[in-house]
């Protein structure tokens, strides 16, 4: 073809004038998936009204805070990058959320867990095991990852959650049965969760309070944590408590293979 | 703001921490190719989004050497004219040819700056208006060369690496591009004042020569 060369100087300055600004939501939207920046959204839970953080990596953060603008505060002062506020997490998050809440331990939530420790997050997945109603001591948590003397930094681990109630945290108690601290508001936001979960924290507390660590069925001698589902079947008749797994495996009992109670230090 | 060769230096040596850059250097860019080839702003915001997202995962995997070599306006560019062609194809399989005027019709509200006086602003707003719907009715081939060549601005070697096509080809394209515009132009501004277009085209657009 023959290519006469064809100069049109208005139509090429007009083609340039076709030029267009993106809305900032593009360039954000991409920050977002590619997990360099965040969003958030209100949700509703036990203990109100919280803040969930999130990326195209998974969930990041959740949190309280008096308002929208204190949770952006505290986020880009702690995780150290930029977030915006959205209309409402996305439907799927939502609903897997949602889910988790209730106590649906099979939904999936991606989560972000960048720039925190192995141990913190092997300490975090072993909560996600813990089911709803139920509660294990900080002892647990260490001898089930394989650091049975690192009981004190489970509990540190647990108190820097940055998803609390997402990862349930506050299903791990002390050893010594107090209901210990949380994140979300101290031991009295916690009692609200648990017992908003179905715990009866008052019987707990008023059991440890006792000295009982175990509780066992003398039907089946098999020994359980307190909360387990299992040994809350158990009939009063037929139930029966230690103070420590050595006394209940001196009178015959093994550990329950649900719940696997651990010794607990002293 | 450092040069794209720069971008690319540093974005090979921290990938996360360079991509913020890249997307403020280039999401206008993106998002105005996606817009004149697709029509739709909707659409046009997806498909600048997902190039600058599928441009990150991608640099994700390669090597930063690999990664420092890019040229990044090409590059950038032919992503988002591949994304834009799924995109297209997917519409056409879903909206059949009678409604695409209303598609058309959504994407046409440039901003237009300068100290003209409001005459003048409705005027270059209706050029504009002609003129992104002339693009639309281009072949797929000839716009997406039009384009990268003139609306964003790429050199002919630039757009022919972002479009795969030898330069030869691109110059074809864009001159061939270039006069259907023009036609297009002047049959849909042909206004009584209009007077010998062949040695003034432009003055048959008034509209067209307020923005000289």
């Amino acid at each position: 073809m023959t290519t006469v060369p064809f100069a049109d100087p208005a139509l090429e300055d007009a083609l340039r004038e076709l030029r267009a600004q993106a809305p900032a939501s593009v360039g954000f939207g991409a920050l977002v998936a590619t997990g360099l920046a965040d969003r958030y959204a209100p949700i509703e839970t036990s203990l109100g009204r919280a803040f969930v953080a999130w990326n195209g990596r998974g969930v990041s953060w959740v949190g309280q805070a008096p308002d929208a603008a204190t949770f952006e505060s505290r986020f880009r002062a702690s995780v150290g990058r930029e977030i915006a506020a959205a209309d409402a997490l996305p439907e799927r998050l939502a609903s897997a959320v949602a889910r988790r809440l209730g106590g649906d331990r099979r939904v999936r939530i991606p989560l972000d867990l960048r720039g925190h420790t192995p141990f913190e997050v092997s300490v975090w997945m072993k909560a996600l095991e813990i089911p709803r109603g139920e509660v294990r001591p900080y002892g647990w948590i260490a001898a089930e990852i394989g650091k049975p003397k690192a009981v004190r930094a489970v509990g540190t681990a647990l108190a820097h959650n940055p998803v609390p109630l997402v990862v349930p945290c506050h299903r791990v108690v002390r050893s010594d049965g107090l209901i210990g601290q949380y994140s979300m508001g101290g031991p009295d936001a916690k009692r609200r969760v648990l017992g908003a979960e179905g715990l009866d924290t008052a019987w707990l507390e008023a059991e440890a309070a006792r000295g009982i660590r175990f509780t066992g069925s003398d039907t089946t001698h098999i020994v359980c944590n307190p909360t387990c589902r299992d040994a809350r079947r158990v009939t009063p008749r037929h139930r029966v408590t230690f103070p420590s797994l050595a006394a209940a495996a001196s009178a015959g009992y093994r550990p329950c293979k649900h719940c696997r109670p651990v010794s607990l230090a002293a | 703001m450092d040069t794209d060769a720069g971008l690319a230096r540093r974005l090979a040596r921290d990938l996360e921490a360079g991509f913020p850059d890249l997307v403020d250097g280039h999401r206008d860019r993106l998002y105005t190719i996606a817009l004149r080839l697709l029509g739709d702003r909707r659409d046009a915001e997806e498909v600048a989004q997902d190039a600058l997202v599928r441009a990150f995962r991608a640099m994700q995997g390669y090597r930063p050497d690999r990664i420092a070599e890019l040229r990044l306006r090409p590059w950038l560019a032919s992503i988002t004219v591949n994304l834009a062609r799924n995109r297209r194809r997917r519409a056409d399989d879903r909206r059949p040819p009678s409604q695409l005027e209303p598609m058309l019709d959504a994407g046409f509200d440039v901003a237009v700056e300068g100290s003209s006086g409001p005459e003048q602003r409705a005027d270059r707003r209706e050029t504009q208006r002609e003129l992104a719907t002339a693009l639309l009715r281009l072949t797929p081939t000839v716009r997406a060369a039009i384009v990268l060549r003139h609306v964003d601005g790429l050199s002919v070697a630039e757009t022919a690496e972002a479009l795969g096509r030898p330069e030869g080809t691109i110059k074809a394209q864009v001159h061939r591009g270039l006069r259907e515009l023009r036609g297009a132009l002047d049959a849909a501004g042909a206004r009584p004042t209009a007077t010998s277009p062949t040695k003034h085209p432009a003055r048959l657009l008034p509209a067209l020569e307020a923005i000289r």
